[in-house]
């Protein structure tokens, strides 16, 4: 038993000058552990942060649409001809999400629209910090669209909200239509489905019945669109879904 | 593997909460519906925690299930399936109540080592 301090022996006596016992002497002062509660929610920080760039949009008249699908769905290919055919409209930029490289970046740089690209290196998602990193740099005008082209994975991005307008999830007819089960956190959480590459229909075994009749079962009340981001067809349906959601501000 | 993303939110919110205390457990909550893996965030977590106060922490992992309710004709159930479909009357439009939850819960703090405040004094008898 410690004599100055009386650890180890929690019945005897003590005596102790408040301030002067320094325990120089090594011995363990083991006492239970303190529980502290939190209460907190794990990803406080980030939707804290995505409230912040919905605030930064909201103020500069900004639509922002996150893009997200799984890698070859077709997501930059549809960028590039929304880009060029909105530009005359109103301004639009992107930021593009990939895990490396900026080949996508400059795919729409060459449309001559305004873009970053955000490389996650080990990251399999864009998160509200990324995404307010990148739009410091993008500085998109007031009164414009910016797109967020999300790392291509139909998991880990659904759970992270950047701070967007709405969430538009991009799904190929070269895809099985069953997808929507497989992946249905994603097709929850979106406003819209555009269903891609409906050119390849007559050659691909895909059912766009049993397609709507899957997604029904996770999201009944998400728009779908198919379209062609090659050949064009439908995506004016999707512009028009964009024009929407800017509240009539591009002239149609 | 947005698992390793959510481990290092419990680690970076943890130490924010209690800086340089030495965190012995951390208890969290990853609802079923979630889309949360528990064993991942496990598995995560140690690396993510390494060079932390939190290093060396136990991690208790609750995983409650879910709860719906059915907009079409009201029933309210379990959900333990992320595609959730009313067991009455079939319908998908479900309104999920709860399980979808990723909450930390509380944390065990090893208590410094503090003089006593009292000074004690008693005859030594014998």
């Amino acid at each position: 038993m410690c004599t100055t301090c009386g650890c180890g022996d929690e019945a005897g006596v003590r005596v102790t000058v408040p301030g002067e016992h320094s325990h120089p002497h090594p011995h363990p002062h083991e006492q239970p552990d303190r529980t502290v509660l939190l209460e907190q929610r794990v990803l406080a920080r980030n939707d804290e942060l995505a409230e912040r760039n919905r605030s930064w949009f909201a103020e500069r008249d900004i639509l922002a649409v996150n893009l997200m699908s799984s890698p070859g769905s077709g997501k930059t290919t549809l960028l590039e001809r929304t880009v060029r055919d909105l530009a005359g409209e109103l301004p639009v930029s992107v930021v593009e999400g990939d895990q490396e490289t900026v080949f996508d970046a400059e795919r729409i740089r060459a449309t001559g629209c305004r873009v970053v690209q955000v490389n996650t290196g080990a990251g399999c998602h864009l998160d509200a910090d990324m995404l307010a990193l990148a739009l410091r740099s993008l500085d998109p005008p007031e009164r414009s669209m910016v797109f967020v082209e999300n790392v291509g994975n139909l998991v880990c991005p659904a759970l992270f909200d950047l701070g967007e307008d709405c969430r538009a999830v991009i799904m190929s007819v070269t895809e099985g239509a069953d997808k929507p089960l497989k992946y249905p956190h994603m097709f929850r959480t979106a406003d819209i489905v555009l269903l891609n590459k409906t050119d390849l229909l007559p050659y691909v075994d895909f059912s766009v019945d049993a397609f709507l009749s899957c997604l029904g079962k996770v999201n009944p009340h998400t728009a779908v669109i198919q379209l062609s981001a090659t050949t064009g067809a439908g995506t004016a349906d999707w512009y028009g879904w964009l024009r929407d959601r800017t509240g009539q501000r591009v002239p149609g | 593997m947005h698992e390793l993303s959510i481990a290092q939110s419990i680690v970076d919110a943890v130490v924010e909460r209690l800086g340089e205390a030495e965190v012995t457990c951390v208890r969290v909550e990853i609802g079923r519906l979630s889309g949360v893996v528990a064993d991942s965030v496990l598995f995560c977590f140690d690396l993510v925690a390494e060079g932390t106060p939190v290093q060396g922490a136990r991690l208790e992992i609750s995983e409650p299930g879910g709860r719906g309710r059915c907009r079409d004709c009201g029933r309210e159930f379990d959900v333990a399936d992320p595609i959730v479909l009313c067991p009455g009357c079939d319908s998908a439009d479900v309104d999920v109540l709860s399980g979808r939850d990723l909450r930390i819960k509380s944390v065990e703090v090893k208590t410094a080592c503090a003089p006593p405040a009292v000074v004690a004094t008693r005859p030594e008898s014998g």
